[in-house]
């Protein structure tokens, strides 16, 4: 399969041929070889089990949480070429650069305005009116601020769901990442919240390169601009979203995103 | 696995088959009318033309549900929208359908000029061009949608043989014109009926390649890797 689109594009992220083996034995991903193009989103769609999810795990080192993970091959950050699967680079360093939006909303059982201060304090920002700004540009990017500006230091848990990931996303923006990952942001949010954020993604990609896991294709259709479909720990198919939900090349795409399985 | 939507997509290709043998039986009916000089037939045709119509619009009405409540992608988009559009090609050929008769009914108003050996002629193979390019897209067969494109250059040719005799009936006798005129005017709009046609075999390349020919120059559209 050719990973390499037609493009004048700079790229955010690279894996080449990233191999991943979950507890040293089981292989979730054989040979993943695809770039993501800078400030622009990027779909990961495939059936459950695909190896989508683990591929957007390596992009920020979560597999690291547990032992006996192990990654072959390089995932390459630009425009330094950091191997973001390097064992001696530091995953904390690679967090502040990628940020991470999960399933379901994870706050913490903190104050609004601590959600999003927290990646700032413990990169040792102490001055109130720097964490202030941060704290307030964070929310707009999230496009949270007009409805919690009033009440900051409420209990996160008391917002809704959609506000409630909105935060999230704000906490990660927090820190001025360079590309944000989305494990499918809006599967436990309504109709009217999953808007919200698919707006927000649309608006955020103008300034962070955004990865997205999704299960629903028309989302996927929606917000991204390039596609990548995944099936069984190998990349099938990788295209602008237009032509992967016009036009596929392969016949295991055009079965998956009409339905025939998956 | 049998997925709801082919159940959906099936009843829409039988749509546009009723709807294209609707069609090819208004064409073939005008001809007649012409041929015959049967007045009552050509009214009854230009009656008739509502119920293409209807069907455009049933097509229409369909194709815009099934984008709204499916969401159709890939192939299975390609397959709707396209349908979409055979319906008004099939619409317009209804329309020139109806155009002949309203000539034939104005041309029984004097004796034939001629006998009719061209323009029965480029019916026949117009109206296979027709039935053709609706099996290539009932079947998904965009070899035979190629011939069809192909096929066109005949029924050009016969247009332009067909004017040129009747150029020089004008031009012997203007007493002729009137009557002249009309059949260049039924000429024209058989090779419009093959143009439309012609353009349903170009959708139904594309419903089955993905590849847009249309407005592309002959060359391009006979190599098959363009």
């Amino acid at each position: 399969m050719t990973s390499h689109v037609e493009t004048t594009l700079a790229l955010k992220a690279e894996a080449q041929e990233l191999h991943f083996y979950y507890g040293g034995t089981v292989q979730a991903l054989k040979g993943i070889s695809l770039g993501l193009a800078d400030r622009r989103a990027t779909a990961l769609i495939g059936p459950s089990g695909c190896g989508k999810t683990t591929y957007l795990r390596c992009l920020n080192r979560m597999h690291d949480l547990y032992p006996g993970n192990r990654y072959e091959g390089a995932v390459l950050l630009y425009p330094d070429r950091l191997n973001i699967v390097d064992q001696t680079v530091d995953p904390i360093e690679i967090r502040m650069r990628v940020g991470m939006v999960f399933q379901k909303p994870n706050p913490f059982p903190k104050s609004i305005y601590e959600n999003v201060a927290y990646g700032l304090r413990i990169r040792g920002t102490t001055k109130r009116s720097e964490l202030d700004g941060a704290v307030e540009q964070a929310l707009r990017n999230a496009a949270l601020w007009t409805e919690v500006k009033d009440r900051l230091h409420d209990l996160a848990f008391n917002l809704s769901g959609g506000q409630q990931q909105r935060l999230c996303i704000a906490r990660a923006l927090a820190t001025g990442p360079e590309m944000l990952l989305f494990d499918e942001p809006t599967s436990a949010l309504d109709p009217t919240a999953t808007a919200r954020i698919e707006e927000l993604v649309t608006e955020l990609k103008q300034k962070v390169t955004i990865v997205i896991v999704t299960h629903n294709m028309q989302q996927a259709a929606r917000v991204s601009d390039y596609t990548a479909f995944m099936y069984e720990g190998r990349l099938v198919e990788f295209d602008r979203t237009e032509k992967i939900f016009t036009n596929p090349s392969n016949k295991l795409t055009e079965e998956y995103v009409t339905g025939r399985f998956g | 696995m049998q997925r709801h939507i082919d159940l959906e997509l099936a009843d829409l290709r039988a749509q546009i088959l009723r709807m294209g043998a609707l069609v090819e039986e208004q064409i073939e009916g005008s001809i007649k009318a012409l041929v015959d000089r049967d007045v009552d037939l050509a009214s009854r045709i230009i009656e008739r033309d509502t119920l293409v119509n209807n069907l455009d619009v049933e097509v229409d009405e369909n194709c815009m549900r099934l984008l709204a409540l499916q969401a159709p992608t890939a192939g299975d988009l390609r397959f709707v929208t396209t349908a979409m559009k055979i319906s008004t090609e099939l619409e317009r050929m209804s329309d020139l359908a109806e155009n002949i008769c309203e000539r034939v009914i104005e041309l029984n108003e004097e004796p034939q000029l001629k006998p009719y050996i061209d323009i029965p002629r480029m019916a026949n193979w117009t109206m296979r061009m027709v039935r053709e390019c609706l099996d290539a897209f009932v079947r998904s067969d965009a070899v035979l949608a190629r011939k069809v494109c192909a096929d066109d250059d005949f029924v050009d040719n016969l247009t332009h043989q067909l004017f040129r005799e009747l150029l020089s009936f004008m031009i012997e006798n203007p007493g002729t014109i009137t009557r002249a005129i009309r059949l260049t005017f039924i000429g024209k709009y058989i090779e419009r009926i093959a143009d439309h046609a012609t353009n349903v075999s170009e959708l139904v390349i594309y419903m089955v390649e993905g590849k847009i020919i249309r407005h592309l120059a002959p060359p391009a559209l006979s190599d098959k890797n363009s």
